[in-house]
């Protein structure tokens, strides 16, 4: 196996883009790749204050990186979810990848600063915990960006996430949730900018990447999303992949060029249920549909519950 | 060779030299959905491990919504 570039012994396979690389040209490809779409989606100027949201898995720690390498002032900002020993792992990968790289941190931790914690709230609402997990982290990112005058919320979603997104939301027709599957969501009604600058890298790049810049990451699964819907659908879309490579990339990068605008007509609602409202959370300020958000509503109820632990939350 | 694989974290013993491809498809493992480790470095696809090699099969997928 040889690198496309320097024709030097390759370490990494792209089948999609029939391309082996080095570890420094398969870098530079991240990179590159990166670069590449934050200019075609409008996703980030030079100069522009960015907040990573940042989990200690391998994507998140991969986008702060490159931004960094990049020249991108991009500050993290981890949340402690309160998922036992899991949470407590991956919050000491951020602060050891932070450390290392002399990058501004923020901590959130949602049992001390907020009185609740994921696996409570799940036990409480009776509902998946990767919703009550979602919901809490949307939130607490929007408003760390807004309070913190941070120009864009970055995610680590990469190319496979968004086509098992994709995947999901085609084989329901989710139509408002289609007209907002967007890796750039314009600054709007209280909320920031949303960025997903690794949609055209897929997660197994992403975990070469970590591996060659030598990031150590969370690599355990989360206990509490194990063998959730969207797993299953990475397995189906990898399937074909392996058949047929680039399918992954044909169907998200297809579907940007050719689908979206149709289901966008306007007045979709989407995934963040208030981003279409002018109202505004009488309890925390934040934008909402509602008299109270549904982050308040959450806490509210989940914060005055005996805390669960996460073994004893029921799994669906 | 002593084989580390992950989700739940378990070691498990292999018969070398084998290929990686070999090794992969004994565990019914996709290569769009694994890295093979050696040394804190990646393992080509077309390597040969040898029988004294420590190797980690690490999956890639993440599930979180």
């Amino acid at each position: 196996m040889k690198c496309r570039v320097c024709k030097g012994p390759a370490v990494v396979d792209v089948r999609r883009h029939n391309a082996n690389f080095c570890s420094d040209h398969f870098l530079k490809y991240c990179r590159e790749q990166v670069e590449r779409t934050l200019r075609e989606f409008s996703m980030a100027e030079p100069g522009e204050r960015l907040l990573v949201a940042v989990s200690g898995g391998k994507d998140s720690l991969a986008v702060w990186d490159l931004l960094l390498e990049i020249g991108y002032d991009a500050e993290g900002l981890y949340i402690g979810l309160g998922i036992g020993d899991y949470s407590d792992e991956s919050g000491r990968y951020v602060r050891a990848f932070a450390e290392a790289r002399g990058a501004a941190l923020r901590q959130i931790d949602l049992r001390a600063d907020h009185g609740f914690d994921v696996p409570t709230a799940a036990a409480v609402t009776n509902r998946v915990p990767c919703s009550a997990c979602g919901l809490s982290k949307r939130h607490l990112f929007d408003s760390a960006a807004v309070e913190g005058g941070f120009d864009a919320v970055v995610t680590g979603h990469n190319l496979d996430d968004e086509a098992a997104v994709l995947y999901g939301n085609v084989l329901r027709w989710e139509a408002d949730y289609l007209a907002r599957q967007r890796p750039m969501l314009p600054a709007g009604n209280g909320f920031p900018r949303k960025i997903k600058p690794l949609v055209r890298l897929s997660e197994r790049e992403m975990a070469a990447y970590c591996v060659l810049r030598g990031i150590d990451y969370q690599v355990e699964e989360c206990p509490m999303a194990l063998g959730n819907k969207h797993a299953h659908y990475k397995e189906a879309l990898n399937l074909t992949e392996e058949r047929s490579p680039g399918a992954k990339q044909a169907f998200y990068f297809g579907f940007l060029a050719r689908g979206v605008d149709r289901f966008d007509v306007g007045n979709s609602v989407g995934a963040d249920a208030d981003r279409s409202t002018i109202g505004r959370c009488t309890t925390c300020g934040s934008p909402a549909s509602t008299e109270i958000c549904s982050f308040c509503r959450l806490a509210n109820r989940a914060g005055g519950a005996e805390p669960v632990p996460v073994e004893l939350v029921r799994k669906r | 060779m002593k084989v580390l694989l992950r989700n739940p974290r378990r070691e498990v013993e292999v018969d070398g030299p084998i290929s990686v491809v070999k090794l992969l498809n004994r565990f019914e493992l996709s290569r769009e959905s694994v890295l093979v480790i050696r040394d804190g470095a990646l393992v080509p696809g077309d390597s040969i491990l040898p029988d004294d090699a420590e190797i980690e099969i690490r999956p890639v997928i993440s599930g979180g919504a």
